[in-house]
């Protein structure tokens, strides 16, 4: 059913839908009202599940771990610094393979401390074995979070999966969004019956030591099962979804008008709908640009992004990290792909929108215009130079 | 893929660390003992048995020859004695 | 699509300013989108909501600094948010005053004053001038029905009994306080 709702509560119902026995989950700003809701769920009696009050978000990463190895689908939720701070537990929870459900609401690292919205956080966890979708409205939020639990709980996949949602934009903003039945979601997710589980009449021990001889083993089955089972589930899943519910969200990537385009644009998130409105724009005036939405972060899905950017000329990638240093993440990662190609695209990457930087139409005018000058590998959109100073000052 | 993630609990009693007791073994006296059971309690393989004073005995099986159970001891009623020596 | 730009104060209801017209919007058969601008995020700080709407789903993610319409719930903040900066040509300001409000004139915009707190204090008891202008918007714009308008409120107090109907009271009297 269409309801108008803050993204928050689109994603406390769509969690109640898929009835977790365990949430877990600590506040933080913008993270604070899904659990909110799922509180008041559990409060009223409406969802039936052990709402666990933490002290922390180690605690509360801790608790959904202990949860799923028990063999209870589990959900937490967070921002930012609760993020890292649960990032111990969470690689042990993808290196248990215990397929934990976590909503990352977008938001910048400390320091300077920042409520706002960019990536930073979610990407800081991109190598610790999670499955990672990127979502551009709330539809695609609590889509995500129904067919999420359906892969990483597959018996053959075992992964947790982390749907990352702009902090503010979504999780504040409010539109309009399909609510699914529970009728619907119950013949699409069935309840979880892990192929492990700690139970007394039949003890296991989990979480072992790995020591030289079996460790590169255990990493080497995740890189498989995240680049074979996982990408070739997602459209299988996504169809079954369709089936039931009537839209396909849940993709590897998305294209939007890239079939004739001599510039594409790769971005992932909310900034994605700003950039379709700026091509439609263009395109208007007989510029043939498009755009390329990473849908799913990790696995990388290589194969895709390099057949749909080979035919353009131009790729200009727009992300909300940056690996200080270095460059941009998913700009690393696409150059990487035409690594030794013949025929590649020039590629540039932008850095934009950090800490809530607004990144408007303009920033994407902007950034087109520069994709199609020389090659630049990180470009940071909008700065203010009057707040960079060669020398310390005390202001 | 997975690979291995994990065990059958209580496999460790398949693994006889006594085999790792190189130089010396505790001998339980059982003259002076009070029957504290401090030897049990800070054994690391909890391989003492024992509830009565001039009772408690390690099982040789597991023993790694650590002697904390001598040092803990109270009334000095355990002594670390070489392998070579006799029972 | 047509954007509206709230000035208000933190826990002056900007946001459910924005949330109540997004719904009644939305019971037109109309896409919205309504956010939060936090500055502070403290009780008291400036800030701003956001609304725009469309036949059409809403793509565009950014602030609005060309407003169709602004509402500014605050008669303090006229100045110091400088709100009527950006309004597109021939846009509506309504703005809550007090007996002390300078006159202002936007440039290119038609500006339309309504005592919301003094309505509000008569009507509610408090001085919670946004369901007054909620009102107040549905006459000057024409975007949206009053009885939208309050079907939305009366969703959004319904766990609220004791101040609906003063709220919707509220929202009839900035409706008819537009000549």
């Amino acid at each position: 059913m269409k309801k108008f709702l803050e993204g928050s509560q689109a994603v406390a119902k769509a969690v109640k839908l898929a009835k977790p026995g365990v949430i877990s989950a600590y506040p933080i700003t913008p993270q604070t009202h899904i659990v909110e809701g799922l509180a008041q769920f559990v409060a009223d009696g409406e969802l039936k599940s052990e709402f666990v009050n933490v002290e922390s978000e180690h605690s509360a990463a801790s608790a959904v771990l202990g949860a799923e190895a028990c063999g209870v689908r589990s959900f937490t939720a967070t921002s930012s610094q609760g993020l890292i701070l649960m990032s111990e537990v969470l690689f042990n929870i993808a290196g248990m393979r215990l397929p934990v459900m976590l909503v990352c609401a977008n938001r910048a690292l400390s320091a300077p401390i920042n409520i706002w919205n960019d990536h930073q956080d979610s990407i800081a966890l991109r190598d610790s074995g999670w499955i990672q979708f990127y979502a551009e409205n709330h539809q695609e939020v609590v889509d995500f979070i129904l067919q999420g639990y359906k892969i990483g709980e597959n018996p053959k996949i075992m992964l947790p999966v982390m749907v990352c949602m702009d902090g503010y934009i979504l999780t504040h903003g409010m539109e309009v969004v399909d609510i699914p039945s529970q009728e619907q979601v119950d013949k699409f997710l069935p309840p979880y019956n892990p192929p492990y589980k700690l139970d007394i009449d039949n003890p296991l021990s989990l979480g072992l030591l790995g020591d030289p001889t079996v460790y590169m083993e255990t990493r080497y089955a995740i890189q498989d099962t995240l680049n074979n089972d996982v990408l070739k589930l997602i459209p299988q899943v996504s169809s079954e979804f369709e089936s039931i519910f009537g839209r396909r969200t849940l993709k590897l990537v998305e294209t939007y008008k890239t079939e004739d385009a001599e510039v594409i644009l790769v971005a992932m998130g909310s900034v994605a709908g700003t950039i379709k409105d700026v091509i439609d724009e263009e395109r208007s005036k007989g510029k043939k640009v498009g755009l390329l939405k990473i849908v799913t972060y990790r696995p990388f899905p290589k194969e895709e992004v390099f057949n749909i950017l080979k035919q353009a000329s131009r790729v200009g990638v727009i992300e909300k990290a940056i690996s200080l240093g270095s460059d941009g993440p998913l700009y690393t990662e696409i150059s990487a792909l035409f690594s030794g190609e013949k025929n590649s695209p020039q590629i540039s990457g932008f850095i934009a929108g950090l800490g809530g930087r607004d990144i408007t139409e303009k920033t994407i005018q902007t950034v087109i215009e520069l994709v199609k000058g020389k090659k630049t590998s990180c470009i940071f959109m909008d700065l203010n130079k009057e707040l960079l100073w060669e020398d310390f000052r005390v202001i | 893929m997975f690979s291995i993630l994990v065990a059958k609990a209580g496999s460790s009693k398949d693994n006889k660390t006594g085999s790792w007791r190189s130089v010396k073994r505790p001998k339980f006296l059982q003259k002076d003992c009070i029957g504290c059971g401090l030897c049990k309690l800070i054994c690391p393989e909890a391989c003492i048995e024992g509830e009565e004073k001039n009772t408690y005995r390690p099982d040789y099986d597991y023993c790694k020859g650590c002697g904390l159970c001598a040092y803990i001891c109270p009334k000095k009623d355990i002594e670390m004695i070489l392998e070579t020596e006799e029972k | 699509m047509k954007e509206v730009k709230i000035f208000a104060r933190a826990g002056q209801g900007a946001i459910t300013t924005a949330a109540i017209l997004g719904e009644a919007l939305f019971y037109e058969g109309k896409y919205t989108y309504a956010f939060p601008h936090f500055g502070a995020a403290r009780m008291g700080a400036a800030m701003n909501a956001f609304l725009r709407f469309d036949e059409k789903p809403i793509r565009l993610r950014s602030k609005i600094y060309e407003p169709d319409y602004i509402i500014v719930i605050d008669p303090t903040l006229i100045e110091s948010e400088n709100v009527f900066s950006g309004l597109k040509s021939q846009a509506k300001a309504i703005l809550a005053v007090r007996e002390n409000t300078p006159q202002y004139k936007g440039e290119d915009s038609q500006v339309y004053r309504v005592p919301a707190e003094k309505i509000a204090l008569e009507v509610i008891g408090k001085p919670f001038a946004n369901t007054v202008l909620l009102g107040a918007f549905s006459k000057v714009s024409g975007e949206v029905k009053l009885e939208s308008i309050l079907k939305a409120v009366e969703t959004r107090f319904k766990d609220k009994p004791q101040v609906l109907g003063k709220n919707l009271e509220a929202v009839r009297k900035g409706y008819s306080s537009i000549g």
